[in-house]
């Protein structure tokens, strides 16, 4: 196995650049998790937007950025228990997007929106929505691993505690769990008192998901989530969200196209905040509705 | 080289910063060195020197003491006579500075001798240096030793050994009174006093029950008789005192006699070896650090000094930091970025410039005269027209300092809080955390180690004041400590004695300036050394707390 990862590394670096969505050749060599062509292949038919239930709907969404319009009129729907990718040059506003969805922006003075965003029926702008508990239901992880400077197993228990669970038999189980969802149980079940700043990036990437999933979120935002991380913890969370998609909702953003067509079930493609095409992960890579859009997946951009 | 090519070479900058370092480690270490020279030789038993004073042409006084200082003036300052004794052609003579003790016959302790007027220095073995509780040091010969008025006729060295049996048998006595004095009467008095305010609080109240009056009545002739049996016993303890006393001979020979009650301890310097030397010094120092002021406080120890400092420190560190905390993390986490916050952390710092003194007379006035004022009008009317808290005390100086040294704590808690990545503030409020849970749970924790750092800095400056606490608290002689046995305990009312403040005091103020100038060194020595540990103890915290969170720091 791990001389098959060792294998699958040299042939993504050398996939960048010429990349081929949808030819099966060009995945030779990938371990059978990634065998995504045929995998996009197979599921052709029966994906598609109109036949998902949605999680998230976006309707008219406008953000600002002072006198800076960052999101342009957005309206779409985030399907459920569905991987959904955004790709787009740098500043396109697809982490702000993100950002939205858990209201992460309210965090900054500057910011004003327009529009609604519901999570099932519920508008999550509305002013009497509890934030705290939006996030709750909408975990986040963010592009640079930011775990606690706590132990290991503070840090997965850090929502449960903030939930108020005392008890110790459920945090246990807890952690192990989400530890163990995260495919990061077996390197540290025997430090999980240590502190958790030792880890190495890859690990402390996925002790992030595991802190996020610990709380049991319906939909996961990964801001791009393996750009800071080398290409063998970049496969290993790759193959977490393939693992967690049939439980989660999520959401990625990522500036790796290969990344996007290997993982996600959806993608949209974002430009100078507007969302110029959004539709299955296999017809935007295979057969772009859009120039904008083949210009950007074939490397043309710019 | 040219000066020039050495010049951009950037070598001379190096010379410059180095140069500065070297020059500001010298005077640290020369500051200490001075001090600590000055301060701890003052414990050590000088050996006593006996010589014979030529005061004029055909007489001579014989005299007895320590060497304490020596310097050359110019012969013209003296009076022509003085030529005669110096050899044809020199200028300049020297002088030795003699503690000759014996005060009250020799009207001053200190005198200075030139050289030339000196005859060769003897080393008696036999002269004895006693401490005495008044009156200074006594430098003589034992004589003998009365008994309730009767000489005991002693000859050869038997007066020494007997006298110190005496001395022994007299420190357990004296020990005792002061027990007595301190402790067992000070608590009835105490109780005594509490009583009164209780009888009057319940006249204040206009309670009309007999029955309370009586209880009260009761309980202060109890305390009263308890009183009374002590005061017998105090008197008998004086009366065994009083009656052993020593007959000494001063070096023009005359005879004094000192009672045992005035003995502190005798001690024979040129006969003892080296090691008794050293005990005698550690046995001075131990009284130095552990024992109450005598004499105006230009003897004995300084242990009520040290307390108070530290107390007031302390109590001062407990109110300033969560104070500066909480507005700290108001304005950093809570408050709008404006207009607002900028000109009120610019007020902050400026806080930090304003002269202590100023803080003093705002504490006099706002604390002492108008709080507390206010809480003696509201909690202690029955002690009323005395104030309780109306009056300078131990709390209002740690309060005063404790806003002296706020902006410190705010500003350094607030670039801790700085420093604490946005991405962590992130990644808690992404778990459904709300900004309060965030704040408690992860930033606080992390910015920890900055405000142990401002606490440091708090904690030296506040140690070190001295101005403001002349106003707000600090005297020159406290009757008790702000902690004792009496409920309840900790008297934060009571005025207190302070480091700083004893080294002026002695320095400036007391009667006999030069026999307590090494005892003002050996103080300043023991503040510095109080502000180190109190400093290093919270820098230790820090670096642990650092250590902790140094990786999160980096991210």
């Amino acid at each position: 196995m791990q001389l098959n990862r060792t294998e699958k590394i040299i042939d993504m670096n050398n996939e960048t650049g010429q990349f081929s969505p949808g030819d099966p050749e060009s995945q030779a060599g990938g371990s059978h998790k990634f065998n995504v062509g045929a995998g996009l292949a197979d599921r052709k038919h029966r994906l598609h937007l109109k036949n998902e239930t949605p999680c998230l709907k976006v309707s008219d969404f406008n953000l600002f950025y002072g006198a800076d319009q960052a999101l342009k009129n957005i309206n779409m729907i985030i399907p459920q228990e569905r991987v959904t990718a955004f790709i787009g040059p740098s500043g396109c506003g697809k982490s702000t997007l993100l950002r939205c969805f858990n209201r992460m922006n309210d965090l900054i003075d500057i910011v004003k929106t327009e529009g609604s965003i519901y999570l099932h029926e519920q508008d999550i702008y509305n002013k009497k929505v509890n934030v705290a508990e939006l996030r709750r239901r909408i975990g986040m992880v963010f592009q640079k691993p930011n775990p606690f400077p706590k132990s290991v197993y503070e840090n997965v228990a850090y929502g449960l505690r903030i939930q108020g669970v005392r008890d110790r038999h459920k945090l246990d189980d807890a952690v192990e769990n989400s530890l163990r969802s995260a495919a990061l149980w077996d390197e540290v079940k025997d430090r999980l008192n240590t502190n958790a700043l030792g880890l190495s990036g890859g690990q402390q990437q996925r002790l992030v998901i595991a802190r996020a999933i610990a709380i049991e979120p319906e939909i996961l935002l990964l801001d791009e989530p393996a750009s800071a991380l080398d290409p063998i913890s970049t496969l290993k969370i790759e193959e977490l969200i393939h693992e967690l998609k049939n439980n989660y909702t999520i959401v990625i953003v990522t500036h790796n196209m290969q990344q996007a067509a290997r993982v996600s079930d959806y993608t949209a493609y974002m430009y100078i905040g507007e969302i110029i095409e959004y539709t299955d992960t296999n017809t935007l890579f295979t057969n772009p509705g859009k120039k904008m859009t083949e210009d950007y997946i074939t490397g043309r951009y710019g | 080289m040219s000066l020039r090519a050495w010049y951009k070479s950037g070598d001379p900058f190096i010379w410059l910063n180095a140069g500065a370092v070297a020059v500001s480690i010298l005077l640290v270490v020369g500051l200490l060195y001075i001090i600590a020279v000055n301060g701890l030789g003052h414990f050590w038993p000088n050996a006593v020197v006996g010589l014979d004073y030529q005061y004029d042409e055909d007489n001579s006084m014989r005299i007895l003491g320590e060497m304490v200082d020596h310097e050359t003036v110019p012969l013209t300052r003296f009076e022509e006579r003085i030529a005669a004794f110096v050899p044809e052609g020199q200028e300049i003579v020297g002088r030795t500075l003699f503690k000759v003790g014996n005060r009250r016959e020799f009207n001053a302790d200190f005198r200075w001798i030139l050289d030339p007027l000196q005859s060769a220095h003897v080393y008696p073995e036999e002269a004895t240096v006693i401490e005495r509780r008044e009156w200074g040091n006594f430098y003589g010969y034992v004589r003998d030793i009365k008994v309730g008025g009767e000489p005991l006729n002693l000859t050869g060295d038997r007066p020494w050994t007997e006298l110190r049996e005496r001395v022994d048998e007299a420190q357990r006595l004296f020990n005792e009174v002061r027990h007595i004095e301190k402790n067992l009467i000070g608590d009835i008095n105490y109780r005594i006093e509490q009583l009164r305010l209780e009888e009057k609080r319940l006249r204040l109240r206009g309670v009309e029950d007999e029955q309370a009056y009586h209880d009260i009545e009761r309980q202060v002739a109890e305390q009263q008789a308890a009183y009374d049996d002590l005061l017998g016993k105090l008197g008998e303890l004086k009366k065994d005192l009083a009656s052993v006393s020593m007959v000494g001979e001063l070096s023009d020979g005359r005879q004094v006699e000192i009672s045992m009650a005035d003995i502190v301890r005798a001690y024979r310097p040129n006969a003892m070896g080296f090691f008794d030397k050293v005990g005698f010094y550690f046995e001075k120092l131990w009284e130095f650090v552990s024992d109450e002021p005598r004499e105006a406080n230009t003897e004995g120890g300084i242990f009520p000094a040290i307390f108070g400092t530290v107390m007031m420190v302390m109590i001062m560190a407990v109110m300033v930091t969560p104070f500066g905390v909480i507005a700290a993390v108001y304005m950093r986490e809570y408050a709008r970025q404006g207009l607002v916050t900028r000109a009120i952390r610019i007020a902050v710092n400026n806080l930090a410039g304003v002269p202590s003194i100023v803080y003093g007379i705002f504490g006099l006035g706002f604390f002492v005269y108008f709080l507390g004022g206010t809480i003696d009008e509201l909690f202690y009317t029955a002690a009323l027209p005395q104030p309780t808290f109306g009056t300078p005390g131990i709390f209002w100086a740690s309060l005063t300092l404790a806003i002296l040294t706020l902006p410190v704590v705010i500003v350094s808690t607030e670039e801790g809080l700085t420093r604490v990545p946005r991405s962590i503030r992130e990644g808690s409020l992404a778990l459904g955390a709300t900004k309060a849970e965030t704040l408690w749970r992860t930033v606080l924790p992390m910015s920890a180690s900055a405000m142990m750092t401002g606490l440091i800095l708090a904690v030296a400056r506040a140690a070190g004041e001295v101005a403001p606490l002349m106003l707000v608290g600090v005297v020159k002689l406290a009757p008790s400590l702000p902690l004792d046995g009496n409920f309840p305990y900790l008297h934060l009312e009571r005025k207190f004695m302070h480091l700083g403040f004893h080294i002026y005091d002695v320095g400036f103020q007391s009667p006999n300036v030069e026999a307590a100038r090494p005892l003002v060194y050996a103080t300043s020595l023991l503040l510095v050394l109080i502000i180190i540990v109190l400093n290093l103890t919270a820098i230790r915290i820090r670096n642990r707390l650092r250590e902790k969170f140094r990786a999160a720091e980096q991210n």
